[in-house]
């Protein structure tokens, strides 16, 4: 029962950081491959305050995410300029940057890790800010800021025509997908109680990133899905020892090749998301007709 | 009538190639205005520095009596110039719907943080951001539409919705980059009207590029001709179609040929 809960709760806290990287990758189109970056800075610093300052838990899951957004937005200064792939490249180094510093920092732990971090993450605290975060998640791609990001994804010069500033809308979505990480990496550290840099190396962004792109770009119920399973398979299969890691790549294959789009690509698992998708098939079968219609009558 | 836009000595270079060279016109308040000239001639390059895509290399633009050259596209969009694209860039995943609601944005002003939280102001605006696309999304005929995926939507229909989305901002010059090319003899006599509706209906100006001589000749009240980047004419469309610089670049010169 403790280990289906502590599953449960590693999926919760992988949640957040997946949840951040959807509203960058999947709903502005920005590739990242530097987000365990961001994780290592929440988990640190939340280790700072809980281990060595004492202070609340809250303060430090707070003081992790800000810091993690701070960095994220001097990263996105220089960065965001560059043009998809070049932005992917400079986030990699990021996070790889990231981990060498921490790996000669001796009052973290530096390369040997950071033991004996007081327990403070439960079940509780995961839920709470899962909950949180998906609202905040929703609610932000439910408005006129959402769309405008989606709209950088579709189409960036059209954004732009259509006066949506895409640089300030790209900062936008980094920011708070760093937060987001910083706030699961502070969950971690005070989870695992024991930090060191290679759990956060290039490994765990891609890890993240194939999360998101699983359970379809652009949806948030496909990035809960995705990392329920992602997460989740590798303990199933535990007994499998390292075939479970080739099941794991396999599922991450198989769904790629008969679903590019990913589980639930572009729709919501709500009512009112598959009420959306099957009218948008309705009208799409309703034009279909009208136009064969014209056809047979030799009109067009 | 006074010009509300207006390009003054318009240069641009891209390394040794002038692709734009000293333009000067103006489109009049109210007015429909032709951009015309042969392939390479600079219109499009024209389009893209007026809405800021390109920087200018000199000369200046004024829109509404201010200078514009130098400012972001987004912040061009605001001040209430619009634009179509000679190959159509709409948000091709998104309904017809979302594409024009998209666009509404700046008509709301609520934060990120009243969006996240839900708070009054944001159901308000959000409500008549709704209103504001379903109503026109009606006057262009695409309301049974509406749901379609913008990339399923046949050919015409796209230039239409892209054009609804460029009204979305409520524009006070909508640009058209030659938004007849692809389209058959019927489909373009609709478009002709479709301007000239638009026109009234928004109380906007327009500035066309086009080739098909029938559309420009048809609506235009104000034509300037482009030729190698620099303007060869400019008048009524009368005055330019019996212009012989004009004849000569659509056509070739006479008796030059050493054939």
């Amino acid at each position: 029962m403790e280990y289906i809960a502590g599953i449960a709760i590693l999926i919760g806290i992988n949640l957040i950081a997946v949840l951040g990287l959807s509203i960058l990758t999947g709903f502005t189109g920005l590739f990242s491959f530097g987000h365990a970056g961001f994780m290592a800075i929440g988990a640190y610093i939340a280790a700072i305050f809980t281990a060595r300052l004492h202070l609340p838990f809250v303060l430090a899951i707070a003081a992790g995410a800000a810091a993690a957004g701070f960095i994220s937005w001097l990263l996105g200064l220089i960065t965001l300029n560059l043009k998809g792939d070049y932005f992917c490249i400079a986030t990699m180094g990021f996070g790889e940057a990231v981990r060498v510093i921490l790996n000669n920092i001796p009052y973290v732990g530096g390369a040997r890790g950071w033991e004996s971090l007081p327990k403070l993450t439960n079940a509780w605290w995961v839920i709470g800010l899962d909950i949180v975060c998906v609202i905040v998640t929703w609610n932000l791609i439910n408005s006129r800021h959402g769309r405008n990001l989606v709209a950088v994804r579709e189409e960036e010069l059209a954004a732009q025509m259509s006066g949506i500033n895409v640089f300030r809308q790209k900062m936008i979505a980094l920011v708070i997908s760093a937060v987001f990480a910083g706030i699961a990496g502070a969950l971690m550290a005070n989870y695992m109680q024991y930090i060191r840099p290679t759990m956060f190396n290039m490994v765990k962004s891609t890890d993240l990133t194939i999360m998101v792109i699983f359970g379809g770009l652009g949806s948030i119920s496909g990035s809960i899905l995705g990392t329920a399973i992602l997460v989740s398979l590798p303990e199933v299969f535990r007994n499998f020892a390292q075939w479970r890691l080739v099941i794991y790549g396999l599922a991450v294959i198989v769904i790629m090749v008969s679903r590019p789009q990913g589980l639930v690509g572009g729709m919501e698992l709500t009512p009112s998301g598959i009420r959306k998708v099957m009218s948008a098939r309705k009208a799409k079968a309703a034009l279909a007709a009208e136009t064969k219609a014209l056809e047979k009558r030799g009109e067009i | 009538m006074s010009a509300i836009l207006e390009l003054k000595g318009l240069t641009k270079c891209f390394g040794g190639l002038t692709a734009v060279g000293n333009v000067s016109f103006q489109v009049k308040e109210g007015g429909i205005s032709g951009l015309i000239g042969p392939n390479g001639a600079g219109k499009t390059t024209i389009f893209n520095l007026i809405t800021g895509v390109y920087k200018v290399t000199s000369g200046d633009i004024l829109f509404q009596g201010r200078s514009i050259s130098g400012r972001e596209p987004y912040q061009i969009a605001d001040a209430g110039i619009t634009r179509t694209f000679q190959n159509i860039r709409l948000f091709k995943n998104l309904s017809a719907f979302d594409n024009v609601l998209t666009a509404c944005h700046t008509s709301a002003k609520y934060s990120i943080l009243e969006s996240v939280c839900r708070l009054p102001r944001y159901w308000r605006e959000e409500k008549a951001l709704r209103e504001k696309a379903t109503s026109l999304l009606e006057i262009m005929g695409l309301s049974d539409r509406a749901d379609v995926v913008s990339s399923n939507l046949p050919y015409g229909l796209q230039r239409r919705l892209e054009i609804t989305r460029a009204l979305a901002l409520d524009p006070k010059l909508l640009l058209l980059d030659e938004p007849a090319a692809g389209m058959n003899p019927d489909e373009t006599k609709d478009l002709m009207r479709l301007i000239g509706e638009v026109r009234d209906r928004f109380n906007l100006s327009v500035l066309v590029i086009e080739h098909h001589m029938d559309l420009i000749m048809g609506v235009c009240e104000h034509i300037h001709v482009l030729n190698f980047g620099q303007s060869l004419a400019d008048g009524t469309p009368e005055e330019v179609s019996n212009d012989p610089k004009v004849v000569e670049a659509y056509l070739g010169g006479e008796g030059k040929k050493s054939c």
